[in-house]
């Protein structure tokens, strides 16, 4: 298999898994909330290809999912843990944004989580291991003043962090030009780190300069903030969604699918996807004879 | 050395951090102003990032992250020990306090703990106005899976240090200004003063001071922190100018809340005082009060009484901040109420 066959499979999986979610939550058997990745899975699936789950360590935030299968493979964990299952990655006790397994974790409060990825980095860089901590943050999280403290200290105290920021346009449901004001790379090269700046859904793309980035930071050990402009097609969570169809649809000509898909014959393509419906059915079969999460007994 | 042979709180506590440096090289320090020659605002770092400069982070004035900073490095291995230059900081980690560190356990089903500690300041009594003189440790006390500890110049402020430092669970461990100046009046021979001691077992002790070797007392006044020396001036003055015995039970331990001793000297006196330099108002002594009610209502035979700060600020200007905080005449004038009402 190419390596674009590879970044292919893993992000029709985290598609197809996100859609099955959204199936799953309208069939009442998801509880809780989430927050779809779809639209941004070649970021996702192009940064964490460069990074060893054994070494490295990932922060991630409300929308998760994309980043956690792509960096543990553990579709199960996570389905039976938004199904509130006893199975899931934290045995029901996260939901869809409060995930740990390995050297992965996420959380809910946007901001909450850089400042933690900071502390990371300066562990592992006491320690030695050589660990790089990335964090994804996107332009909502650029409201947040721990931030611009966090890209303070990283850079100060010279922290391997990637700092991925994914800036789909919208927080929650504000576009960019309200919330945000001047530029999100220069806010990075003001506290003297280095930068990258994509406007693409190209994996290849976004794997190439992510490459670059985690080499800079193992080269160095210093920061590095990736900007990648992106477009999620799927709601801010479920239902809550007053963007015009129209922009939706115009943004689906670049659906990183599409652009991955077109470069790979039609029959790697088409086996690809039997072997990722394969998978789910056979995850979601598994997740959905888990026993529920119970409280210990007393 | 200072009077009577005891080191100052100050000086025992650095000591301590020398210690625990020592003996483990896990453990890093973070906080503003901590290095050299100058040693923290309240010099409890000194000689520390001299002697171990790779370990002592004297970082921007960054509070909020500085909380995060110290969880990420205690869920990958490290024993961070944060200081925080005025207890009044730590409502800028709130966030990091309440959606991280006090979750990241239970949330990630006992896969990570964060043993982490945070050394910082409370209290007033210097004049230092409204922002740098609060007991904000109520604030804390409703958190989860946080160990709330405040140090007093009775107990063993070592012990307190390197049981912080060993404990799996974060850690906040409650320093007080005035304290840090003064003697570390470990009881001797049991005694502290005129005052009998017993202390209990555990990381977090708690003391109970007695002047008529637990025979006797008309009340219970359970305190913490800053307030145990005023206090025991309190009940000292009861005894002389009324004749009137209390016994002091003064917690290490706030959170969780660990009321045995308390329960065991209501069982002997029958009335409670709390007693905090904190405002009234939802404070710690509301909680000891609820316990104790709930599980003693027989042993009380008088309402709890709480003293504690007026609801309002902490004023600068010294006769104003008197009026404000909590003195042994409000203490006296509590137990006076008890006797009051008992008659």
């Amino acid at each position: 298999m190419t390596a674009l066959a590879t970044l292919y499979e893993r992000m029709l999986f985290v598609r197809r898994f996100e859609e099955t979610l959204l199936d799953l939550f309208s069939q009442g058997k998801l509880v809780g909330t989430t927050h779809t990745y779809i639209g941004q899975e070649a970021n996702g699936v192009g940064v964490i290809d460069h990074l060893d789950p054994a070494v490295d360590t990932i922060f991630s935030n409300h929308r998760c999912h994309g980043h956690y299968l792509a960096f543990t493979d553990d579709a199960f964990g996570l389905l039976s843990e938004v199904m509130g299952k006893a199975t899931g990655t934290c045995g029901g006790k996260g939901g869809s944004q409060h995930l740990c397994r390995g050297n992965f974790y996420s959380n809910g409060v946007l901001g909450s989580i850089v400042p933690v990825a900071t502390g990371i980095a300066l562990a592992e860089k006491k320690k030695g291991t050589g660990a790089v901590s990335t964090v994804f943050l996107g332009d909502g999280t650029l409201g947040e003043g721990v931030t611009y403290e966090s890209l303070n200290m990283a850079s100060l105290w010279t922290l391997p962090v990637l700092f991925v920021v994914e800036n789909n346009h919208y927080a929650q449901s504000t576009p960019v030009e309200l919330e945000l004001a001047g530029s999100i790379r220069a806010r990075a090269e003001a506290f003297g780190v280095e930068t990258d700046e994509l406007d693409t859904t190209d994996v290849e793309e976004i794997h190439a300069a992510a490459g670059r980035a985690v080499a800079r930071i193992r080269e160095t050990g210093a920061p590095f903030w990736l900007v990648l402009h992106t477009y999620r097609f799927s709601p801010h969570s479920k239902g809550d969604d007053n963007r015009d169809p129209a922009e939706i649809e115009a943004r689906r000509e670049r659906d990183p699918l599409t652009v991955a898909g077109a470069r790979l014959e039609d029959d790697e393509r088409e086996a690809i996807a039997v072997r990722v419906e394969q998978r789910l059915a056979e995850t979601v079969a598994a997740a959905e004879e888990a026993p529920f999460a119970e409280p210990e007994a007393a | 050395m200072s009077a009577g042979g005891h080191r100052r709180c100050a000086q025992v506590l650095n000591e301590a951090l020398h210690e625990v440096f020592a003996a483990r090289d896990d453990v890093d320090l973070l906080g503003e102003d901590v290095l050299d020659p100058y040693g923290g605002a309240f010099k409890v770092t000194q000689g520390l990032s001299d002697a171990y400069p790779d370990r002592v982070l004297t970082t921007p004035i960054s509070e909020a992250s500085l909380f995060g900073v110290a969880a990420g490095m205690a869920l990958r291995g490290r024993r961070p020990i944060l200081e925080i230059m005025f207890g009044d900081f730590v409502a800028l980690g709130f966030d990091q306090i309440v959606n991280g560190i006090s979750k990241f356990r239970e949330m990630y089903d006992d896969q990570v703990t964060v043993p982490l500690v945070v050394r910082t300041p409370m209290g007033g009594r210097r004049g230092y106005g409204p922002t740098h003189s609060q007991s904000l440790e109520k604030l804390l006390l409703g958190v989860p899976n946080i160990v709330v500890v405040a140090a007093s110049e009775c107990h063993d402020l070592r012990a307190l240090l390197v049981a912080a430092v060993e404990d799996e669970r974060p850690v906040f461990l409650l320093e007080n200004k005035l304290m840090y100046g003064r003697p570390n009046r470990r009881p001797e021979h049991r005694h502290v003063g005129e005052f009998e001691v017993r202390e209990t077992g555990g990381p977090y002790p708690a003391l109970t001071f007695s002047a008529t070797g637990f025979s006797e007392g008309s009340a219970t006044v359970v305190t913490y922190g800053g307030m145990l020396p005023v206090v025991l001036d309190a009940v000292t003055e009861l005894v002389l100018e009324h004749e009137i015995f209390c016994e002091v039970v003064a917690l290490s331990q706030l959170a969780p809340p660990e009321l045995d001793p308390v329960l065991e000297s209501v069982a002997r006196t029958g009335a409670l005082v709390t007693a905090e330099e904190g405002t009234l108002t939802g404070g710690i002594g509301a909680e000891i009060a609820a316990r104790v009610q709930e599980a003693a209502w027989s042993d009380l035979r008088r309402p709890v009484q709480r003293v504690a700060a007026r609801d309002g600020i902490v004023p600068s200007a010294r006769p104003l901040e008197d009026a404000m905080l909590p003195s042994a005449r409000d203490v006296v004038e509590a137990v006076l109420v008890l006797e009051a009402v008992r008659s």
